[in-house]
């Protein structure tokens, strides 16, 4: 597909969509796009080498869970093209990112905008923690830590029939708490796994700060003492993400650590800080201060959520 | 109108574990969302954050136990048995540590999917020797279930309730027990859990129709009673249907099918739960009639049991209680 809008545009798409979505229904995993809008935007733009979409502008309702007496059944993975051997894959790990996953979709057009507003309702494919057959996902990745491992074996197996397409995955910082991905990222560098990772280093997960709640540590080197080829960039620097992204990391999988502010454009939420991973306005005055705020960082007009 | 009970674990948790030297309380970065944070703010020193890295903490537990302490480990109880499994069964239940497992988000009570509805703990759990299992189904059980998890020598399965929840009994768990809340001659039906409201919904419609229903509420799963639900069963004339938050194999309704197969019970059972599928993300109302876990499906097994049909429709049943998406009470993720 044809590049119409340059990344940083989608960032912003992305950032403006969550935004108006969260004020509308009264919180969200609004910070996620503050600290992935970057990533996401430029995996889906430039990264990803991906065919046109083979399922709806505008997701179809739940179909069922996979069973032999759902033959129909089928993941979401057809908004990121079809799974030929020559183009990408991407699993988003952490599927609280969906809300943020699913306007990357609608900015780059592989979904249609009415997708969001099906986001989290009864009967929906759209799901609030994505689900393998909601929208651009593959896989269910709500219990954290497993993205990585399937996309290791993903990328083994292509490997092993000689496909030319690459597999990414997008990772969340909280990930390297469980000792999953450790075992993982042996496992890449053991068979030389090329599986290529970008993870939003925002120092938060559910209870706030990182450090407050099991300190991890510098990262980087232990990726790297793991056997994985490791480059830490400010995760707002989309050039400094591209070159990462081209170093060589034969024989290795390669981790690219985005360091992220999780309440990038969109300022006052630092009155938040550090307690970012859900946002649910504490009252209709912060609600409203809020909504005018983070409208003007992101240059729209206020969203009207009274209807 | 049932009275509402915001956050019943939040302060039976405090007040049962501050100032108990002997009991730790563990949490998985999920401190708001299991309603602890309260408690790690006021009482620091007897809070233990383990970060997301569930295994590590159940071998954790594991070795407090040893020390001759009591944690209560709180996260979502997917979080707590799907991968720490192994840890399960070898660091606390085969050398039977005093290990209290608070599962929060049982069944369908979650909107997170897959992979954060337990639906099959029940299952997993009666099958592992020296596991107790309790099941809270209303506020007054929330505020109870410390002191009974507590009272028992060895591990412990909690399925905990948050948020608001509504008051529907007014003595405590009495582990071991179960709760009578109608008798009648026709038909027994077995709940526990969030199921027992939606069976208690569906009651006056089923007098009105002329059925005369014996209800039985389960808190303690295991070790179970089973002299006592034979009384039960024996005193109905047409069968017995139990409604549970769970797949149906392995939890309430095998417990009830197996109790009936061993005495040689040659009565109906219907079996009600999910069936042999897993859920997907929606809001629990929704889901609980998508899976046929509410009273009308009930109402429908009991039809089917009958072999009848009553014109009820919900309509006839007592109003479900709705539950504000983004209600104060409500934990901030999920
Ligand atoms: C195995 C597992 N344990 C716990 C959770 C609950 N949970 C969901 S998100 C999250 C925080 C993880 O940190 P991160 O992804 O870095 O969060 P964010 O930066 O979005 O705040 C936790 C503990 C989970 N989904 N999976
Ligand atoms: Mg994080």
């Amino acid at each position: 597909m044809r590049n119409e809008k340059t990344t940083e545009e989608i960032a912003l798409g992305i950032r403006r969509r969550v935004y108006e979505h969260s004020m509308r229904n009264n919180g969200g995993y609004l910070s996620q796009a503050c600290s992935a809008g970057e990533q996401l935007a430029w995996l889906y733009n430039e990264a990803l080498n991906l065919g046109e979409p083979t399922l709806p502008m505008v997701p179809k309702p739940f179909e069922g869970v996979p069973s032999p007496n759902n033959p129909e059944y089928h993941t979401g993975a057809g908004y990121n093209g079809p799974a030929t051997p020559d183009y990408d894959r991407l699993f988003i790990a952490p599927a609280h990112y969906a809300l943020v996953a699913y306007a990357t979709l609608i900015e780059v057009g592989r979904m249609a905008p009415e997708g969001l507003d099906m986001f989290n309702k009864d009967g929906s494919s759209v799901e609030m923690i994505g689900a393998e057959h909601s929208p651009g996902m593959e896989v269910h990745n709500g219990t954290l830590g497993i993205g990585l491992s399937t996309a290791a074996g993903l990328a083994y197996g292509r490997k092993l029939r000689g496909d030319t397409g690459k597999t990414w995955v997008f990772m969340s910082d909280g990930e390297v708490q469980e000792g999953q991905t450790w075992e993982a990222v042996q496992a890449c560098a053991f068979h030389n796994i090329e599986v290529k990772a970008i993870m939003d280093v925002n120092d938060q997960q559910c209870d706030g700060a990182m450090d407050s709640v099991m300190e991890v540590g510098d990262i980087r080197t232990k990726f790297i003492n793991f056997g994985a080829h490791c480059v830490e960039v400010d995760g707002h620097d989309l050039t400094a993400i591209r070159q990462a992204s081209e170093e060589n990391h034969e024989g290795k999988p390669l981790i690219i650590l985005a360091r992220t502010n999780p309440f990038h454009a969109m300022s006052i939420l630092e009155e938040r800080f550090p307690r970012l991973h859900y946002v649910r306005f504490k009252s209709e005055d912060e609600r409203a201060r809020m909504n005018v705020s983070i409208a003007k960082d992101l240059g729209v007009d206020p969203v009207d959520y009274s209807h | 109108m049932v009275e509402m009970v915001s956050r019943p674990y939040a302060s039976a948790f405090e007040k049962f574990a501050a100032g108990n030297p002997d009991i730790l309380c563990l949490s998985a970065d999920l401190t708001s969302s299991c309603e602890i944070d309260g408690f790690r703010d006021r009482h620091p020193d007897q809070f233990l954050s383990m970060g997301m890295a569930e295994q590590n903490m159940m071998s954790f537990a594991g070795g407090l136990g040893l020390a001759g302490y009591r944690p209560f480990i709180h996260t979502f109880g997917v979080f707590m048995y799907r991968r720490p499994y192994d840890q399960l069964m070898a660091s606390i239940a085969y050398p039977r540590r005093k290990v209290r497992l608070m599962g929060f988000l049982p069944g369908v009570t979650t909107p997170g999917g897959m992979t954060h509805q337990s639906i099959e703990d029940i299952s997993v759990m009666r099958s592992i020797p020296n596991m107790t299992i309790l099941e809270t189904g209303d506020a007054t059980e929330v505020e109870s279930i410390c002191e009974a998890a507590d009272s028992i020598d060895g591990p412990v399965w909690c399925r905990v309730l948050r948020g608001s929840v509504p008051r529907l009994f007014d003595t405590p768990i009495k582990v071991g027990e179960m709760r009578e809340l109608s008798t009648g001659d026709d038909i027994l039906v077995v709940t526990s859990g969030i199921c027992t409201e939606e069976a208690m919904r569906a009651r006056a419609a089923l007098k009105k129709a002329g059925l005369s229903i014996r209800h039985l509420h389960l808190h303690t799963i295991k070790p179970f009673d089973s002299k006592a639900l034979l009384d039960q069963i024996g005193s109905v004339k047409h069968g017995v249907i139990t409604l549970e938050n769970h797949v149906t194999e392995g939890g309430v309704g095998s417990l009830v099918a197996e109790t009936m197969a061993d005495a040689g019970v040659g009565k109906r059972l219907i079996r009600l739960g999910l069936k042999d599928t897993y859920a997907h993300g929606g809001s629990r109302p929704y889901l609980m009639r998508y899976y046929g876990l509410d009273a009308l499906a009930l109402v429908r097994g009991v039809e089917d049991l009958m072999g009848q049909t009553f014109d009820i429709t919900e309509d006839d049943l007592d109003a479900a209680r709705v539950d504000d998406v983004h209600s104060l009470v409500k934990a901030e993720a999920l």
